[in-house]
Order: C-alpha cells, then structure tokens, then sequence
C-alpha cells in the first residue's frame, strides 16, 4: 500500500467520524468538534491527491486550496464556539434540547 | 475559456461589496447604515449594468489579478449567472430600503442591532462571487463566505431563541460545507482539474464520480434545506429579524441551488443516473407535501412563512429527475428540457419576490402588533391594506395562481413531468399547490374576519408597506419578460448548446 | 393573427384602471369614485359596440402578447365571446348603478368596487380570451377577485362562505389547471375554434384525451355549480345583493358555463365530443342537476337562498343544451347564457330591494309587497314567467329551442326533464308572486310603509326595472335582427357547417 493511499483511507474515515459525530452528539462542543474532524478529514484526502501521479514534485494545488480551507474551517469553527458560549451564558444550555 | 471578452464587471461585482462592507465597519450608528445603503444602491447599480453588458456582449470573464488558473482565479459571468446577480440586486436593493426604515423604527422597542449593514453586504458579495465562480474550490468559498454571514444575520437580535437557531443552522452549514469539499476533493484526485468547463469534458463516470456527486449533492442539499435536511430552516428564519429572514429565505438558499443546478446540468452530465434524479425528485416531493402541511399547522406568522420556504425549496429540487429520462426513453430533441429548467428559474425567481416581501410584511406587522400570532391579524384588510394586499399577492404567487411567476413555474413544471413522461409527480405539484392554497387562505380568512379588539394595529411606516407591495409585485411583473428571459439563458451554454452535449454524454439514463 | 389590435385589451383595461384607481383613492373620496365607476362602466360598453360594430363589418381584432416557449397570451373577438362581453359589460353598468345605491354609507365601499371592477375585466377577459392559457389566467383572477366580495361584510359567516368558496374554487381550478397544461403537452397551444387538432389527434392519442376533457369539465363544472359541485352557491349567498346578482348571474356562474361551451364547441369540436361519448355524461350530470336544483328550491324559505338553488337548476340548461348535438340546442344553450343572466340578475335585485327596503329576507314575509313595491315586484314577475318558460319571456325561447331541439335529436327524455323543470319553477316562483300581490299584508308591518314618492332609492329601482324589461323585451324581440336569439342561431349554425 503507498503512502498516499493510507492517507486517503485515513481521510475517509475521519470525515466518517466526523458526520456521525455532528448528527448523534447533541452536545454544542462536540458537534462543534466533529466538524472540525469532518474538516480534518477532507483536508488531508486533499493533501494526499498531491501525491497521486508519483510526480517528481507535489501538486501545490491542493496545497494552497487546503491553506484556503483550513482559513476558513477556522474562522467557522471560531464563530461555532464564540455561539455556544455566548447561548450558555444566556440560557446555561450546553446542549440541543429538541434535537432532531 | 480565455477567449471570452474580458471585463471588470465580475470583479468589481465582488469586490465593490467587501469595499463598502469594510467601510461601513469604520462608521457607527448612522454612519454605518448610511455607508451601508450606499454600498447597496451602488452594488444593485453594478449588478444591472452589468447584466446589462452580458445581454448586450455574451458571456464575460474575469481573471483576478492576472493570474491565470488554476492557481488563479477567474470569475465568469455567463446568461445564468447574470440572471441569478441580477434577482439578487433587485430583491436586495428592496430589503436594503426597507432596512434602512425598519431598523431605527425597531429601535424603540428592540434596542439597536448593529453590524447589519457590513454583514449584508458581506453577503451580497459572496453571493454574486457565488454566481460568477468557476471552478469548484471557489464555489466553496463563497459558500463559506455567504454561510457565515448568514448566520451572523440570523443571530443579530442576541437572543437566545435566536442564537440557538443561528448555532444549528451554522453547523449545518459547516456540515455541507464539508461535505461538498469532500467531493470536490475526490473529483480533483481523479481527475487533476476544478475548472467547471473543462471538468463537463474531462469527467469520466465510475465510483469515485459517482461517490463524489453523492456527497455534493447531499452537501448542497443540507446549505439548501433539502428534505430531510430542512430542520435548521424554520427556527433560523423564524428568529431573525424581517429585513434578515426576508434575505435568508430569498437569497441565500437559491446560492446551493444555483451550484446543484451548474453542475447536475452543466458538469456531471456523464454520470447522472435515472435513480439519483428519482431519489433527489423524492426528497422533493416529500418537502412540498411535508413543508406545506407543517406551514398549515402553525400558528405564528413567520413559522408559516419559513415552513413555506421548505415546501417552495422542494419544487426546486423536483425539476432534477426531470433532465434524466427513465431507462429505455429516449429523447430526440431537447424540447422537453427547456421547460424543466425555465420551471427552475421561475420557481427561484418567484420565491425570491414573495418570499421577501412576505417575510417583510411579516415584520411590519410584528411591528404593529408586537408579535405574529396569528389569530391577532384579524381585520388586517380593515387597517394595514397595503400589506394585506403584499400578502395577498406574494400568496397567489406561492400557490402559482395566474398571472403570477409562481404559476409560469407551476406550469413549466407540469410541462416538463409531462413530456419526460414521469407523470407520477404531477399529484405531488397539485397537493402542494392546494396545501398553499389552505395556509395562504387561512391567513387571508383571518385578514377579513371582523376584529375582536378597537385598533389592535400600532401605526407603522407607509413605506415599510410600500416596499414590501413592490416586491410582491415584482412576483408578478417578472412573467413580463418571460419570452426574452428564456430566450436570453439559451444563449448560455448550460442551457443552449450545452444541452446537446448532455443529450449526446447520455443523460438518458444508461443505468 | 397578423394584425395585432389593441382594442380587446382595451375592453380590458376599461375595467381594469378604474380598479386600480380606486385601490388607491380614498374611502371619503365618493364622488371620484362614483364617476371612475360609471366612466369605467360606460366605457366598457361603448368599446364592446365599436368592436361588435367593426366585427360585423368583418375586421379581426387579435391582440398577442407572448410570454414564454409557447405560452401566449391572446385575446381575440368571435361573435361567442361577443355576446358574453356584452352581456357582462351592460349587466356591470346596471349592477354599478344598483351597487352604489345599495352600499351607499356602507364601509369599505373603496374596496367593494375596486374588486367589483376587477372581476368584470376577468369575465370580459374570460369572453375575449383566444385561447386556453388566457381563458385558464382569467379564470383564477375571477376566482381572486370574487373572493373580497363574498367575504365583504366581514361577519364570521361571510368569511366562512368565503372559505368554501375559495376551496371549490381553488380546488376546480386546479383540476382544470392539470387539464389545461395535459392538453398543451398533448396538442400544443390552441386557439379557440381550432377543432381539427385535436380531430387529429384524437386516435392517437384517446385515453389522454379522454382524461384531459373529463379533467377540464370538472373544472369548469365547479364554477358552473354542476351537480355535485354546486356546494359553494348557496352558500356564496351571505354577500350583499349587488355581489350575488353579479357572481350567480354574470361573472363566476357563466365563466363556467361558457367554459364548458368553449371546451365542447371550439376546443374538441361538436363532432368529437359527441363521437367520444363525453357529451352524454355531461347530459345525465346536467339533467340531475336541473331536476335536483329545482326540488332543492322548493324548500328554501330565505329568498336569496330560492333564488341561488334556482340559479343551479338554469345553469345547467345550458349544458345540458350544449351536450345535445344540434344547431336548435345549441341555440338554446347559448341564448341561455344571455337570458339566465338577465332573468335571474332581475331576481336578485328584487330580492336587494326587498332586503334594503323593508328588511324582509323570507319569502314568508313577503305578503303583500307588490302593492307597496309595483315596479320592483313586476319586474320580478316577468322574470320568473320567464324562468317557467312562459311565452313572451325571455326564458320561453331558450326552453323552446332546447326542446325542439332535444325532438329533433330524439332524446325525448331531454323533453321530459324540460317539462318537469318547468313544473317544479312553476311550483317555487308562482308562489313568491301569490304572495306578493294576492296576499293581505300582515298588519304590523304596514306601519313600514316607506314615505315618498318612490317604492326605494331611484338607484335600486331604475337597475330593477332595465333587466325586467330587457328580459321582456329579449323574449318578444327575439326574431329580429341583433337580438340575443339571432346572435346565438348565427354562432350554432356556424358550428354546424365546419
């Protein structure tokens, strides 16, 4: 098995763990996590396409796209938890209550 | 693609928004709103000359800074794409009139909510840099961009009802997010290339494109409440104050469908199956029914209003098993397409006009009466006509009753089940059609029925109404136009010429 | 089609401005509103005898506006949609008269009339439509703007009539709408008169259009208040006066039936219809329904709710005139149009004076009225000798045609469900018309006797007084030339020649 496919295989099941994680956990933090995992996982299905072609050099495509991505997981991620902070000091909620 | 005539407009379309936008950072109170609804006008104004340019020129490019993709950026603006800008100028351009009077109104009871204006216009680029996108990487940001804007409106009260909303339709929206980027990931690893228009060629079906269109297609689906991905919808677009649901429910969500629509039938040509456009269509149907019926249901003005969305965002989704034939049908022309897509851009255009200035109405009358409940709208007719009749026009436009847009896409629609001979949706577009008919009508009952208390009504501003009668008209006036309009997206690609290529690259549905 | 006029839309927009005008007025602003009215009224009128002038001169008026694909709008003058026209436009003048009489001081009078004005563009619209898209347009806007006017009183039991309005309605709509679009997909757009496409397409292409024609009549069949689609009518009964003359005379009740016209006469052709069976089934549901609002009338004691189910059994002469083959049937169904709406607007009239004058809703307590209310009251007594089908009235020359027309065609039954329909008018209206001039008044009501020289308001009684002499005079005049009669035996032999 080469590199670049276990860093897909690694990928696929990140961005599993991340989806089951955002729709069974009703918790704000561990919702707000599990996009970040979500997030991981993509990220790194990315970086390990640049490998694909066994070319002498990485595509820096995805490179700069994941740097783009990661910017902007971050920023989400950011707003994600200042929200669930800002809900628990209003209400002391940490979690969905009528989760669907 | 480099060949196509260069302009400014896709660039200054983006960045004039984020310009103003950051401006008005700079600015409080009235300043803020003054930079605001200047950087609206002057964004609207740009959007229509450059509509204007595109009718007049064809398809247009951009490529920012000079560099060349694929480490550059280039912005295209074809027929569809402008048509898409343009709603959005003129719809926004009302909310931005009606905001600038609703906010200080609001302001005696509500306290002053700040950041409005900048974030509006942060979403207002993204949305056109949405539309004038290329390639899928940039799709994804501006997703992003339009996403957390959007959720920043919607939570603009601070309220806790409001911020829990905000946080379930922000993950969502992450959620979608993710997932598209993940297919996005998967195409460019088989295929080396993000580009839209040299991806339609280079696109080769197996798993990996077909795993790849799943996980988009579910991804846009969750960004535009696609059955059964529709929950975050109502609470968000109930919370948020007027001016905001109106642009969440108008705007924000046709950004997703806008993508599904590029790439069902611009890229993945190859690859649809006749059971994917089933599945899609049933999610569909399954929200026009279940939208309605919850929209019935309810009992406070806005919940209505944003139930409706979902059943109004189903009948988007059921025009994508109409471009599949069934196995074994084959078309020999592409007659039966330009209905199913013209059913399409009606069916946004229309919701974008009535679903403003429904949920504008909505808050002028929060506004007068101080909330939504609807048994309070009695004798509505006898004290706020302007906006009983908005609501009454925006709702003859939901049910898709004639002369509205809402029935050219009605009509369209029944057009293209019928010619691709998949009647069994047919009952599906009546029942919703009825379903409306039963919770516009229930409003409108109320609106007649005599009142039980003297001058339940608090006097609001003549032009909040104002606007939101124009833009119920707009539902109607934009069948006006309708021959040249459909004419005008032929010219484009994805519907015109484009067309053919999908017919040839067996759209119809080799599974 | 090449020449594009733009003076059907003009008939339109007659109607249509002052509606909007007035939207905008207002509600003290009565004078304006008052002259925008009868400006309007008049207007429409003028324009439709120009047009008739012109078109019996020969001149084509097309007017073509395309709105996508193969969606046009068209409005175009044939000597059927003429005669609904006028019949509209000069019953609006008389009910625009009668209507700012009777609402004088009432509220919402800015409302009342916008509506009111918007409803007659979309009958005009529904007579002058040139295809079946911008019949099927005109047909929903009848239905929005109907709406205001059956819920205008505001009480809770108008706006639940207004309710079950609106679900017949909508409900038929939407039945026709599946139709309308079934029959684009299967036969392209086509224009009124164009029999032959679907005479073409009819092997082919059998089952759906089978399905498509029954789709379309139920549709049709709602507004027309066909057995057991009727429910809405008698229940529509709570609007004021002027509202119920127009909506069960004119507007919503013909768009119906002159849908139904279109639909067997210019949509799939005499010959189809009646070669496919379809015209029976229409015939069985139209004699039931005669016979069932007849009976149905009979036991009502609330006159306006008389009149509506009497409204039910006459509309369904013209169906049934229009599912017997045969140029005198034919005649008769759509000399029928024209006369029911005369007739039975008259009746409604009398019913509002009654109601405005004296307060009396029951037949019950009409003892006696036609001393203190003479003119109101004969007129009354012409139009229901005209709805028994009595010789000179109006009504007697639909009869007439209807059965000859059924002997000629063999359906002796057809002539049997005539006779038994006249029997039982005869048994509901002769006895409103006893009452009103052989019966002693009851005595406490006598000290209501209105002072002055007239029996009501000169603006009740002068509409009143028209339509029962026009009924008259459309039953004597029928053998001249112009007369309702003569129009419609054109049309129907026109049919019969193709």
């Amino acid at each position: 098995m080469e590199t670049y496919q276990i860093y897909s295989l690694t990928s696929a099941v990140l961005f599993v763990i991340g989806i089951g994680g955002v729709f069974i956990s009703r918790h704000f933090i561990k919702k707000i996590i599990a996009t970040i995992i979500m997030g991981g996982g993509v990220f790194l299905s990315f970086v390990s396409f640049a490998d694909r072609d066994a070319l002498a050099f990485a595509d820096p495509v995805p490179h700069a796209l994941v740097i783009t991505g990661i910017v902007v997981a971050v920023a989400s991620a950011a707003f994600a938890l200042a929200l669930a902070r800002r809900i628990y000091q209003l209400t002391e909620e940490e979690s969905f209550t009528n989760d669907k | 693609m480099t060949d196509l005539p260069i302009s400014p407009y896709p660039a200054l379309l983006v960045g004039l928004p984020i310009l103003m936008a950051t401006l008005s950072l700079f600015f409080r109170t009235r300043g803020e709103a003054i930079v605001g609804i200047i950087g609206s006008l002057l964004t609207a104004g740009l959007a229509l000359i450059a509509f204007v340019e595109v009718t007049k020129m064809g398809t247009v490019i951009h490529i920012l800074g000079g560099w060349e993709p694929p480490l550059g950026i280039l912005l295209r603006m074809d027929p569809l794409a402008s048509v898409f800008i343009g709603m959005t100028a003129v719809v926004g351009v009302f909310i931005s009139l009606y905001a600038w009077r609703y906010f200080p109104a609001q302001e005696a009871t509500n306290g002053r909510l700040p950041l409005f204006w900048p974030l509006w216009l942060f979403l207002w680029a993204g949305l056109n840099g949405l539309f004038l996108s290329n390639d899928l990487f940039n799709l994804f940001v501006t997703l992003e961009v339009i996403g957390i804007s959007a959720v920043a409106l919607a939570v603009l009260s601070g309220k806790s009802p409001a911020l829990s909303a905000g946080l379930r339709y922000l993950l969502a929206a992450i959620t979608g997010s993710m997932a598209y980027l993940f297919g996005v990931a998967l195409i460019y690893g088989s295929t080396g290339t993000l580009d839209l228009k040299l991806l339609s060629q280079v696109l080769e079906p197996g798993t990996t494109t077909s795993f790849a269109l799943l996980v988009i297609t579910l991804g846009l689906m969750i960004k535009m409440a696609g059955f059964p991905f529709h929950f975050w919808l109502p609470p968000a677009h109930s919370s948020a104050p007027a001016p905001v649901s109106a642009l969440l429910s108008a705007l924000v969500v046709k950004g997703a469908f806008y993508i599904l629509l590029r790439l069902w039938m611009e890229v993945f040509g190859v690859s649809l199956t006749y059971a994917a456009g089933q599945l899609i269509g049933l999610a569909g149907a399954i929200a026009v029914i279940w939208g309605s019926w919850q929209a019935f249901m309810q009992t406070r003005l806005k919940l209505i209003v944003a139930h409706s969305s979902v059943a109004q965002l189903g009948y988007l989704l059921m025009i994508f098993p109409l471009i599949i034939l069934a196995p074994g049908v084959t078309a020999d022309s592409a007659d039966w397409l330009s209905p199913v897509w013209t059913a399409g851009i009606y069916q946004v255009l229309a919701h974008a006009f009535a679903k403003a200035s429904f949920f504008l109405s909505a808050g002028i009358i929060i506004m007068a009466l101080g909330h939504d409940r609807i048994e309070s709208l009695r004798d509505l007719v006898g004290h706020m006509r302007i906006t009983a009749l908005a609501i009454g026009l925006a709702g003859v436009s939901l049910i898709g009753l004639p002369p509205s847009g809402g029935f050219m896409a009605k009509w369209m629609l029944l057009k293209g089940i019928f010619l691709s001979g998949q009647w069994w949706w047919a009952p599906v577009v009546l029942t919703g059609s009825l379903l409306s008919a039963g919770y516009i009508f229930m409003l409108l009952r109320l609106a007649f029925a005599p009142s039980r208390e003297k001058a339940p009504f608090r006097p609001v501003p003549k032009k909040l109404e104002v606007y939101a009668l124009l833009l119920a008209l707009g539902s109607f006036l934009i069948v006006l136009p309708a021959d040249s309009l459909v004419q005008f997206l032929e010219s484009s690609e994805i519907f015109g010429s484009g067309i053919e290529t999908i017919l040839e690259g067996g759209i119809n549905g080799n599974d | 089609m090449e020449t594009t006029s733009f003076l059907p839309l003009l008939i339109l927009i007659s109607s249509l401005i002052p509606g909007i005008l007035i939207l905008l007025l207002r509600e003290e602003q009565a004078v304006l509103r008052t002259f925008l009215n009868i400006f309007g009224a008049v207007a429409k009128v003028g324009l439709i005898a120009w047009v008739f002038a012109g078109y019996l001169r020969g001149e084509e008026y097309t007017f073509v506006f395309n709105l996508a694909l193969d969606l046009t709008f068209t409005l175009r003058v044939d000597q059927l949609g003429l005669l609904f026209a006028s019949l509209s436009s000069v019953l609006w003048l008389v009910t625009t008269l009668y209507a700012i009489g009777y609402l004088e001081g009432g509220q919402h009078r800015r409302r009342f009339f916008a509506f009111f004005s918007f409803c007659v563009t979309a009958s005009t619209g529904i007579a002058l439509s040139g295809n079946v898209l911008t019949f099927f347009i005109f047909y929903e806007f009848l239905t929005l703007s109907t709406y205001p006017l059956v819920v205008h009183r505001g009480t809770d039991k108008a706006v639940e009539a207004g309710r079950t309005y609106l679900w017949y309605t909508i409900g038929g709509g939407t039945v026709l709408f599946l139709g309308v679009v079934g029959l684009f997909v299967v036969a392209g757009p086509i224009y009124f008169g164009q029999t032959e496409i679907i005479a073409g397409l009819i092997s082919e292409y059998t089952t759906q259009l089978t399905i498509l024609f029954f789709l379309m009549l139920t549709g049709l069949a709602v507004k027309a208040a066909i057995f057991p689609l009727h429910g809405w009518l008698p229940v529509s009964m709570v609007a004021p006066a002027p509202v119920s003359a127009l909506l069960h005379a004119v507007a919503v009740v013909k768009a119906g039936a002159f849908g139904i016209v279109r639909l067997v006469y210019d949509v799939y052709g005499i010959g189809i219809a009646e070669q496919m069976n379809f015209l029976s089934v229409l015939a069985v549901f139209a004699a039931f329904t005669i016979i069932y609002g007849s009976v149905r009338a009979l036991f009502q004691d609330d006159f306006k709710k008389r009149l509506a189910f009497s409204t039910v059994s006459q509309l369904s002469y013209i169906a049934l005139g229009v599912a017997i083959p045969g140029v005198l049937t034919s005649t008769g169904a759509i000399v029928h149009l024209v006369h029911q709406g005369i007739m039975k607007i008259t009746m409604f009239f009398t019913a509002g004076n009654i109601a405005e004058t004296y307060g009396y809703h029951k037949i019950s307590q009409l003892n006696g009225i036609g001393r203190r209310m003479p003119l109101t009251m004969g007129a009354f007594t012409i139009a229901a000798f005209g709805m028994i089908g009595l010789p000179p009235v109006a009504g007697f020359i639909s009869k007439w045609y209807l059965g000859l027309g059924a002997v000629e065609a063999g359906s002796y039954w057809v002539v049997f469900v005539l006779l038994v329909s006249s029997a039982l008018n005869a048994a509901y209206f002769l006895p409103i018309v006893y009452r009103a001039w052989f019966c002693e008044p009851e005595q406490e009501v006598v000290s209501q006797l209105r002072s002055g020289r007239l029996e009501t308001q000169a603006l009740l009684l002068i509409p009143v007084v028209v339509t029962g002499l026009l009924s008259l005079a459309a039953g004597v005049f029928a053998a001249t030339a112009g007369s309702p009669l003569s129009i419609a035996r054109e049309i129907a032999e026109k049919l019969y020649l193709l």
